[in-house]
């Protein structure tokens, strides 16, 4: 039977031209779906800071929920979170600045901001978003709904006007930021309270500090100095009375060894009145008093610590190693203040990050590509799953605390 | 012809397979590999300070127009022994000296992309 001059009759073409319209509207409906409504408290950003892309992932559900591309030299990358844990500001090494939506899976804003950037920070009230530069060496402050420059803060030194790379930025009570000058061997506390207005004061540090962390309170910052044995205190509190030396003189006059990492004071280890703190050049964890701030141990480690960071509940600490023995990762007993475990999750673990509340534990294994999963009761690998050269682990649970 | 005993058959080929694997691991890394891991641990070691891009970071920038003129045997002998006041460290015992003029060679001319570590065995 041939088809070819079949008459429709109105009716018919009618009725099929009305079930045309509602699959139509249909498969506009499915084509274009709402967001699905969620919490962002369990998501977190990886960096694969080869490719300059960031995974965005589920720590309820442990997998990567999406990809975000185009964010430049990524290597040293680190990222802090919105008070409303929905935007990532993504600092990269090229000194771009990125802004990515955790929820739409998108970059809402990028910037160039400078030449050459180390990490960044959050005000207290969530407005304003800084990032911390070796060139030009200073701070900079941007409007962190839109990015606008509010600020520019040069780390100038001496006569020549030279300008000093910056490390260890934390954010203060009061919208003031904490950092330090690698070259001018310097502590600085900017207020940006009138980000029209900064109002910068000065302490001498000590030579060549490296990093910086403040304390969860916000009271004590305290700066790594690669220079000297010894860290550099400053009490917020009571800054009129100056910089105070810490644990001078740990290696015991003895020569340090080479330091292929420097180690990372961000993500501290306070724990139990205690902090637990990498020596440089040194295959030891210093354990200091919070309250006297005198040392009351050292823990001797497999090799340079890198990061020294707690359990959320304080009870462990967990350590990574520089280059060459970035493939181990060793546990600390805090209330019996010995180690307990030694791992191999994989080549060059370069971060680790808890869940919020501690439960399990991952770490970036840049040389195996994978992101490994452990739990930290058992200290067995839950599971793994595949990222290209993953480094910083971050989850949004940083958002609610001070110096993350 | 004679029938082999299964347990013998297993045996034999369980040490042979032993002896082609120790044989395998125990022969030093051809040169390609080596490159390999020397562009690796440059690109993102060395990349640290010096950035993976090698554009700069807490060291300084280690591109073609940044070492341009510079004298080669100086430094090789940065790599090789480090700067003292600086956080440079020695690589000696991580490199030999022939690695370092190879590397300093490369750096002066452009240095080659990161392909990464070759999978290790057992991979997931």
């Amino acid at each position: 039977m041939s088809n070819a001059n079949v008459r429709l009759s109105p009716p018919l073409l009618w009725a099929g031209i009305l079930a045309l319209m509602v699959w139509l509207l249909s498969a506009c409906t499915t084509a274009t779906p709402g967001p699905a409504l969620r919490g962002t408290g369990d998501l977190g950003v990886l960096v694969e800071r080869a490719d300059g892309r960031v995974k965005i992932v589920d720590t309820s559900a442990r997998r990567v929920l999406a990809e975000v591309d185009g964010l430049g030299d990524l290597s040293h990358a680190s990222v802090v979170f919105s008070r409303d844990a929905r935007y990532a500001y993504v600092f990269g090494r090229d000194g771009g600045l990125t802004k990515v939506d955790l929820l739409t899976e998108r970059i809402e804003r990028r910037i160039m901001q400078s030449g050459n950037a180390i990490g960044g920070a959050i005000s207290q009230d969530g407005r304003i978003v800084v990032a911390q530069n070796y060139s030009p060496g200073g701070i900079k402050a941007f409007d962190a709904d839109t990015l606008e420059l509010l600020a520019d803060v040069p780390a100038t030194y001496g006569d020549d006007g030279l300008r000093s790379k910056v490390v260890g930025l934390a954010d203060l009570p009061g919208n003031r930021f904490a950092y330090a000058l690698f070259d001018a061997g310097e502590i600085r506390v900017t207020d940006l309270s009138d980000p029209a207005h900064p109002r910068t004061e000065r302490y001498g540090a000590g030579r060549q500090p490296y990093d910086g962390l403040v304390t969860p309170d916000g009271r004590y910052y305290i700066a790594g100095l690669f220079g000297e044995d010894g860290l550099a205190l400053l009490d917020l509190w009571r800054p009129e009375q100056g910089v105070r030396r810490i644990l001078a003189g740990y290696g015991k006059g003895d020569a340090p060894l080479p330091v292929y990492k420097m180690p990372h004071l961000r993500g501290w280890a306070i724990a139990g009145g205690r902090a637990y703190l990498p020596a440089i050049g040194r295959h030891e964890v210093l354990v200091v008093d919070t309250g006297s701030w005198q040392e009351v141990g050292r823990i001797a480690v497999k090799s340079q610590p890198v990061f020294v960071m707690a359990r959320p509940d304080g009870r462990e600490v967990w350590v990574n190693f520089a280059f060459p023995d970035n493939g181990w990762v060793q546990v600390i007993d805090t209330l019996a203040q010995r180690l307990t475990d030694t791992l191999q999750p994989g080549r060059a673990i370069l971060h680790m990050e808890f869940a919020p509340r501690g439960e399990v534990v991952w770490l970036s294994s840049r040389d195996d590509n994978q992101v490994f999963i452990y739990d930290t009761a058992s200290h067995r690998q839950l599971g793994h799953f595949a990222a290209a050269s993953p480094s910083g682990i971050f989850f949004t649970s940083r958002a609610a605390r001070t110096g993350f | 012809m004679m029938k082999i005993p299964a347990l013998l058959l297993h045996v034999v080929v369980l040490v042979s397979l032993t002896l082609v694997a120790a044989l395998v691991s125990a022969a030093p890394p051809p040169p390609a590999a080596r490159e390999r891991a020397l562009v690796h641990m440059v690109r993102q070691d060395c990349g640290a300070c010096h950035g993976l891009t090698l554009g700069g970071g807490l060291g300084p920038a280690l591109t073609p127009e940044a070492l341009a003129g510079k004298p080669v045997d100086a430094l090789v002998a940065t790599v090789m022994d480090g700067r003292p006041g600086t956080p440079m460290p020695p690589f000696r015992g991580i490199v030999s000296e022939a690695e370092a003029y190879w590397i300093i060679d490369r750096l002066m001319q452009g240095f080659p992309a990161d392909q990464g570590l070759a999978q290790r065995v057992g991979q997931h």
